[in-house]
Formats: C-alpha cells, sequence, structure tokens
C-alpha cells in the first residue's frame, strides 16, 4: 500500500505547529496503524529529520497511552478500537489521512501527537477510590453482588483513561471519563460510604479542567470500550442527589 | 569482592515462618514513620501497592513513573486472572497445595519459605481487591466466579472478564492517589530512573531524568524500592509494552546489586504469530482460553484444507495425546516447546505456517456462543481486529513468544537485594516462581510484595537509621552519578552514527530468540556470546539518536534502554551456559530425555545462580545459593 500522511507537528507548547505533508510507500495491509508510523519514523532518521513524537505502550488496546484524531476521527474509522489495534486493511490503497494530537483545552500539547492528560489522575485523586486501608478487607464473599450489578460497574471500570471521549467532544467535556469512574464505584456496595461525596468532588474537579456536556454523544462513538453514555446521566442523577445528601450531612455536624 | 548470600529464611515449620517472622522483626512506631522518606519506582501492581501501603502506614512517600500516569504500567494488560488459595470452589484447594502447585511449578527452583509466604497472603490480595471495588466475575448467586489456569487441577483462579490485571492495577492506582490526596505519597510523571545512588555501601536514592524537560535530578531517601519489572524485551519482540525496559535494575546489579537466575525466562505459549518483518510485538491471548480451546495441528505436514475442511481423524490434539492428565492445561513451558516442535516439524498452520491452532468448536457447541462470550468476548474482539479472522467460527492460530522473565535481582526473604536499603518487588525481582512461574502468579506476586510483604518488612531495615537525615542530594555521591547519567544521555546524542536504535535492537532480539529462547545449546550460547558484544561496540559508535536532550526526545529514551539491554544479553547467556540442566523455562538440548521433556540435575544445580558486577561484561562473579527443599520431595516433574 502507498499512503499520504499530513502529520501534525509542533516541536513544543510554546512554538507554533503546522501540517506536514510525508508520502509513505510499501506499507503492508497487516500492519497497525502505530507500526505504519514506526516506518515513516525510521525512514525520517534515516533522512535527518526528528522523528514524529507519538505516545504508545502496550499496543493491545489496554494502556490508554496511544490516541490520535485520524481524518478527524479519534482513534480514526474503527468503532470500539484503540489507534494501536487499528490495521492498515482499513484504509484504501492511495488513501490521503491526517493525523492530528487530541485537541482539548483541558489537554495541553507536549510534543507533535503527545498531550498532557494528568487532569484525569486529579478528577481520581478528588475521590476515585474506596477508602480501605491495605489489611482491613473483610473476607470477599462477605457481599454478595449480584451478577448484573458486577458486570454493569465492570462496562464502566473497563475504561482506559485515553482521553477520546475529551477529543472527540466539541466541548471538550470529560463527562463520559468522570461518569465511568463515578459509576463503577458507586453502583457496588463498597461504593456507597462515599458515594455523594465521591460524585461531589470528581465532578467539581472535573469542571475546573473541561468543558461542559451539551449530550453531543460522540464520546461514545469514540470510545475504544464503547462505555455507554447512560453513565452520563447516572452520573448527573448522582450528582444532583449529592447536592442534597451532602448539604443535609453538614446540616447533622 | 565476595558476597555471602543470606536468605534470611526464618527458623520454624514451613507454616509458622511468616508469622514468627513478622513478630521477630522490627517495627517503627507510628510516630516515626513519617521520618523516613521511602523511593518507590515504578507504579504497576507492586509498586503502586507498595507505594500506597507505605502511605497509609504513615511512611513518607515519593514514586516515579516514566509513565504519563501510573495506570499504564504494563501489569495493565494482563488478561486472565489472579490465583489464591481460598477453597471456594470445594475442590480440594489449600495454602499448602498453592504452595506445592507453585514449587512444582517452578521445576524445583524457587525459596519454599517465600512461596509458602505467596500461598498465605493471596487470600488477603483477593479481599483487599473486592474491597477496593474491583469488579471480578461474579455467579447468578453474587459470590465470586473462578477458572482453571495451567499446572493446576484446582480452580483458584479469579478474574475480571480479560482484563483482570487492569482492574487490579487500577485498585492499585486508586489506593494509589488516594495517598495522594492525603499528602503521604508524591508522584513524578514521565521520569526515568537512570541510575541507582550508592553511599558508604546503603542505597541513598535515585538519578532520574524528566523525559519531557531533559533536567537530570537527584532524590534521596532512607530506602529505595525498584518495582520495575521485567526484561523479556530484551528478544525485541514480546508480550512486553514497547517501553518495558531493565534500565532500572540494570543499573542497580551495576552498582552492586546480584542479579539472580538471568536465563530463566518464560515463553508464552499461547500469542498471535507473526504476521511480517514490521511487527512491533506480540499480542498474547490469554492462557484462560485453554480452559475451553483445543490445541490441534493437522496430522499431514502438507495439509492444505481449511481448518473446518479437517475432519477429527487428521487431526492431532497434541497436548491431549502426550499429556492425558492435564492435557491443554499443562504448563507454559511444556505446551511451549511442544508447539515448538509441532511447527518445527512442519505441520505449523497459517500463511507462514508459524502457529498451531487453538480451537473453540467443541466448547461452542457445547455451552453455546453467548456462555463463550461471555468469558473471552474481549479476547475474541482483539484477535479479530488483528487477524481479520472471527474465532467463533475459525480456530484461532497461535504461537509462544517471550512474556516474563523469573530472573531478576537477588532479594532475600526480606526482598532486599544484595546492597543495604535496596529493595526489589514484583517481576523485577527473582524471588517466587524458580524456573517457571504458572499462569495467574504473577500478579498475585506483585500485589503479595506491594500490599502485605514489604511494608512489613522494609521496617527492620529502617528501625536502626531512625533519628538519621536523607544524604542531601548536592552531596559528591549524587553529584558523581548525575555527571555520569548527563555524560551517558550527550554521549547518546553525539555518536552520529547511520543506524537507528530499533535496528540493533532487532539485531539483538534476533540473536537471543535463536540462541537463547525456547531451546539452548552450547554452541549457540558460545556464538551468542561472541556476536553480543561486537554489536554492542558496533551500537555504540554506529547508533544514530537525533534531537536534543532538552525537549521530549523518545528516540533518546530508547537509546539507553537498548544499551542496558545488550550487557544483560550476556549475562542471560552465561547463566544459560553455566547452568547445564533443563528446568521450567531454560531447555538445554543436551539435557532431554528420551521422549523430549526437561531433565533436572538436583544434585548439581539445585541452586539459585546470582552474578555480580565485575566491571567486565564478560566476566560476572558467579555466587551460589543453594536451594533446600524440606516440604516438597523433588521429583520429575510429569504432567502425563
Amino acid at each position: 500500500m502507498n499512503i499520504t500522511l499530513q502529520v501534525w507537528r509542533q516541536a513544543g507548547p510554546d512554538v507554533p505547529g503546522g501540517f506536514r505533508t510525508y508520502q509513505v510507500d510499501g506499507i503492508s495491509p497487516e500492519m497497525s496503524f502505530l507500526e505504519m508510523l514506526d516506518v515513516l519514523n525510521e525512514r525520517l532518521g534515516g533522512q535527518g529529520e526528528e522523528p514524529v513524537a507519538f505516545d504508545h505502550d502496550c499496543r493491545e488496546g489496554i494502556c490508554g497511552s496511544c490516541g490520535v484524531m485520524i481524518n478527524g476521527r479519534a482513534h480514526g474509522p474503527q468503532l470500539g478500537t484503540a489507534t494501536c489495534q487499528l490495521h492498515m486493511r482499513k484504509f484504501e490503497n492511495g488513501a490521503t489521512i491526517v493525523v492530528e494530537p487530541w485537541r482539548a483545552s483541558g489537554f495541553p500539547l507536549i510534543r507533535d501527537l503527545v498531550v498532557d492528560r494528568s487532569a484525569f489522575d486529579r478528577i481520581v485523586e478528588a475521590g476515585g477510590y474506596i477508602s480501605v486501608d491495605t489489611g482491613s478487607a473483610p473476607d470477599a464473599n462477605l457481599i454478595p453482588i449480584p451478577k448484573v450489578v458486577a458486570d454493569t460497574a465492570f462496562d464502566a471500570a473497563a475504561c482506559i483513561g485515553c482521553g477520546a471521549c475529551v477529543a472527540a467532544c466539541p466541548n471538550g467535556a470529560a463527562n463520559l471519563f468522570t461518569a465511568a469512574k463515578i459509576s463503577h464505584l458507586n453502583l457496588l456496595p463498597q461504593g456507597q460510604a462515599e458515594r455523594w461525596t465521591r460524585t461531589e468532588n470528581m465532578v467539581e474537579v472535573m469542571e475546573e479542567y473541561f468543558g461542559s456536556c451539551t449530550n453531543h454523544g460522540e464520546c461514545e462513538a469514540a470510545c475504544p470500550k464503547l462505555i455507554s453514555i447512560d453513565f452520563i446521566a447516572m452520573m448527573n442523577a448522582d450528582y444532583i442527589k449529592a447536592k442534597f445528601n451532602n448539604r443535609r450531612l453538614v446540616s447533622q455536624n | 569482592m565476595t558476597v555471602h548470600l543470606d536468605s534470611k529464611v526464618p527458623e520454624g515449620p514451613i507454616s509458622d515462618k511468616w508469622e514468627n517472622h513478622k513478630f521477630s522483626i522490627r517495627l517503627v512506631n507510628p510516630n516515626n514513620k513519617r521520618q523516613f522518606k521511602v523511593i518507590v519506582v515504578g507504579t504497576g501492581l507492586a509498586g503502586a501497592s507498595a507505594a500506597a501501603t507505605l502511605g497509609e502506614l504513615g511512611y513518607d512517600v515519593e514514586v516515579f513513573t516514566f509513565h504519563d500516569s501510573p495506570r499504564r504500567a504494563h501489569s495493565i494488560a494482563a488478561q486472565g486472572g489472579i490465583n489464591a488459595a481460598k477453597n471456594y470452589r470445594n475442590d480440594g484447594d489449600s495454602v499448602y497445595r498453592l504452595f506445592y502447585d507453585t514449587v512444582k511449578g517452578g521445576d524445583y527452583r524457587s525459596r519454599e519459605a517465600n512461596v509458602h509466604r505467596l500461598a498465605e497472603v493471596s487470600l488477603n490480595i483477593i479481599d483487599q481487591a473486592t474491597a477496593q471495588g474491583v469488579p471480578f466475575a461474579r455467579e447468578y448467586g453474587g459470590l465470586l466466579d473462578n477458572r482453571s489456569f495451567g499446572g493446576a487441577q484446582v480452580s483458584r483462579t479469579f478474574y475480571a472478564r480479560g482484563a483482570t490485571g487492569q482492574q487490579l492495577l487500577l485498585g492499585a492506582y486508586s489506593a494509589l492517589l488516594r495517598q495522594m490526596e492525603a499528602g503521604t505519597v508524591r508522584l513524578h510523571t514521565r521520569s526515568e530512573m537512570l541510575d541507582l545512588v550508592v553511599k558508604e555501601g546503603r542505597a541513598v536514592g535515585i538519578v532520574v531524568r524528566d523525559l519531557v524537560t531533559g533536567e537530570v535530578a537527584s532524590h534521596s531517601g532512607h530506602a529505595v524500592v525498584l518495582a520495575t519489572g521485567g526484561y523479556a524485551n530484551v528478544f525485541y519482540l514480546s508480550t512486553n509494552a514497547m517501553a518495558s525496559n531493565a534500565t532500572a535494575i540494570w543499573r542497580a546489579h551495576r552498582r552492586g546489586a546480584a542479579f539472580a537466575n538471568p536465563c530463566f525466562t518464560q515463553i508464552h505459549p499461547t500469542c498471535i504469530p507473526a504476521s511480517d518483518e514490521f511487527q512491533s510485538k506480540l499480542t498474547l491471548m490469554s492462557e484462560s482460553l485453554r480452559n475451553d480451546g483445543r490445541i490441534w495441528v493437522p496430522k499431514n505436514a502438507d495439509e492444505a484444507r481449511a481448518p473446518d475442511q479437517i475432519p477429527e481423524a487428521d487431526r492431532d490434539y497434541f497436548l491431549e495425546r502426550i499429556y492425558p492428565a492435564f492435557g491443554n492445561l499443562v504448563p507454559r513451558d511444556v505446551a511451549s516447546r511442544a508447539a515448538m516442535r509441532m511447527v518445527d516439524s512442519g505441520k505449523g498452520v497459517g500463511p507462514l505456517k508459524n502457529g498451531v491452532y487453538l480451537d473453540f468448536g467443541v466448547a461452542i457447541e457445547r455451552e453455546g456462543r453467548d456462555a463463550i462470550a461471555d468469558r473471552y468476548s474481549n479476547l475474541f474482539d482483539m484477535y479479530d481486529r488483528i487477524t481479520d479472522e472471527d474465532p467463533y467460527r475459525v480456530p484461532m492460530r497461535i504461537y509462544p513468544a517471550p512474556h516474563y522473565t523469573m530472573g531478576g535481582l537477588w532479594v532475600d526473604y526480606n526482598l532486599m537485594t544484595t546492597v543495604p536499603g535496596l529493595y526489589s518487588i514484583g517481576e523485577a525481582n527473582f524471588s517466587d516462581h524458580g524456573a517457571n512461574r504458572l499462569g495467574a502468579s504473577a500478579l498475585m506476586q506483585g500485589l503479595a510484595d506491594g500490599y502485605f510483604v514489604l511494608p512489613y518488612t522494609i521496617g527492620d531495615y529502617l528501625a536502626d537509621q531512625l533519628g538519621q537525615d536523607v544524604v542531601p542530594t548536592d552531596d559528591p555521591a549524587f553529584t558523581e552519578v548525575e555527571a555520569e547519567v548527563s555524560g551517558r544521555v550527550d554521549g547518546y546524542l553525539s555518536a552520529n552514527g547511520s543506524r537507528s536504535v530499533d535496528w540493533f535492537h532487532k539485531e539483538l532480539g534476533k540473536i537471543m530468540i535463536e540462541h537463547c529462547g525456547m531451546a539452548r545449546n552450547q554452541s549457540g550460547l558460545s556464538k551468542a556470546l561472541s556476536d553480543i558484544p561486537a554489536l554492542h561496540e558496533e551500537y555504540k559508535t554506529d547508533m544514530r539518536v537525533l534531537g536534543s536532550n532538552e525537549t521530549l526526545n523518545q528516540g533518546l529514551e530508547r537509546a539507553g534502554r537498548v544499551d542496558d539491554f545488550f550487557e544483560l544479553a550476556q549475562v542471560m547467556c552465561l547463566d544459560a551456559l553455566e547452568r547445564e540442566e533443563s528446568c521450567g523455562g531454560h531447555f538445554r538440548e543436551e539435557h532431554q530425555t528420551e521422549d523430549g521433556e526437561a531433565l533436572r540435575d538436583d544434585e548439581n544445580y539445585a541452586h539459585v545462580a546470582a552474578w555480580l558486577w565485575s566491571r567486565d561484561p564478560d566476566k560476572p562473579e558467579l555466587v551460589k545459593e543453594p536451594l533446600e527443599f524440606d516440604n516438597v520431595a523433588l521429583t520429575a516433574r510429569s504432567y502425563k
């Protein structure tokens, strides 16, 4: 296969960037998209041009490191597939492919296709956990959890934290990510004690960094784990309840 | 300098050792814990769980990862499950049985006391993870479900669909971030440890490079914990993540930490075969698939029919045939070598004839597509995305690939290396798996070390340092190492050679997989030992790294990692040459039974081979720790 790439190059956050066009010939359709970028980088190196920086690691679609905009779509054309699992057989021979970094103000650019997603860690820090010190846990089978509840919690917990939901959102909102983290814990019996403080705190940290949700649904379409926007509805419901519940708790103190 | 390896295994019956030890080691008073600073490098299962637990206990913890977030560590990719001797199935499991299976599975090359402790704390891990909200698979009654894994005849593996590692890591990560919020843990992301600092024989800190700004900086602590994973990427193509590397443990080795059993590497039987020369990594298909999948090859090497056209009579279910007792669930090393023999005899399947079939036809017929999808849908989907074949209809093609490294830094019972104050946990140490790791035991060991072992044992070392300040980072011990690190970085940038770092890495990988892979022999290893240093010399002068130190430079990051792989590769081959027996993942062709099974030599090789750096990579010093088996009888490992 022969393809033409238009790749966003930017040496750092404070210098202007722009598209560069590269002709990449002799690509195998069995290659993954990132292996195609490896080939580009190997060739650029041979010509004395600095390779294109992009985040990647496991190349199995689970670590959440990789992710670029491919022809304007987060992670490219294949549904439920992270960039590393996308293969060149999904493109036509002779195609032009536009490659950009995630573009969202919550994810400042570091270099080329690499952005800073540490705001996601700040959201989790605000309450994305169950407070249980090591050693204090009771026997695991003490609390039966209906299979359907455990399965739904897993569906939310499957989030890989790649940021495609934010990149796909016209508002740069992180509601799908935050909702997945909150719902995973709020669905489970172990998560009830901190349910209302968790929800309020995480939503409020989310709003410091990211835009607001207006129900476009682009996030669900871009999510490599196909996480449902139903979780956003659950988060919104819990957020309203949290506002009442938390105030009631305050008045009791 | 000769080091005496004191394993510090406590006295007493095997089942009392850990209890007795916890009582006899020194403790640090809760109010004094905050005076101690502990550095943790790596945020996988072992590192994140250790850092979180040390933070909960009140220690002042600084944790480092080269990723952009602690959640990216490669533990996240573990699929199948985690073992624990809960006996929820009522099928005869017990702590002793898990201990026994693990010692046997490791082909009698692990330390009994460590393995028994691992089996004991396996119970607590499941409780802890469940309390954190890890969504383990459940039955309709709401209780936890289990599956079987290789090397065991009981169902003791807990799982969360095909993403158990992800869910356990997210649990440990959430505990870690909770401690950051509490202020006991400080996190440094995109920071790579490039050297260890030792002063007056003790580990006192580390030197790291900020991967975004290039700044080289020192951090000091009362103790340093390395949880930096394994080194299977020395083979270039492996199931490890692209950035997984050995630099932290290798640099610690060069500063005095003994490296144990480097030749014990695991080739995992169920990976997707390579499709072309551009392949950048190999993808694992969880071992749990062997619960329901049947492995076979055509009986006839010239077979040209599609798999569904080949009748039963023309198929060879070779694992079921050779190992009727364990069938498709034999341990990984046994399954891998059997598949290799089939492919070598020309019966391989697929376009490159480089795989064997893993067939779910019978399971789907028996239980229905939905039941199979419920267990493995994400694995089946991943296989489909990579190969463009639907495993619900066409058998998967699989082939062994380097996956896990049982070798690592030598540690005593307290998980301390031969450098006082330097600890190593998880895959980075050598401790619990002997010559072969059983499936679903890596997650167990990483979390055992991090949650339940290191947080106790580290107190024993710290207790006598009460009142002592950390060594300041302007001490010559730090500034000299910083200068060395900066010198190395500048050296890579100024080499100006003609070949990329990746090219050299691929060449090194070819040497290693050919001569130090699934089967090894004296002449091959000797050849590798002359080829590797020659390639390393070429690397130093002919490598090409573009760009500068002061910005994100991924080529520069790789240059240092590959540099260290060369020296590690040498000691792996030396160790494989020295060990004149076959055991677990180490198969010496000179030492096999008539029907091709591994032949151990317990008389001469029932020991841990620990290597000490001597400044000359050709001549490290070998020190042996004899292994004593008081509980498990050494027998020929049979899965027939």
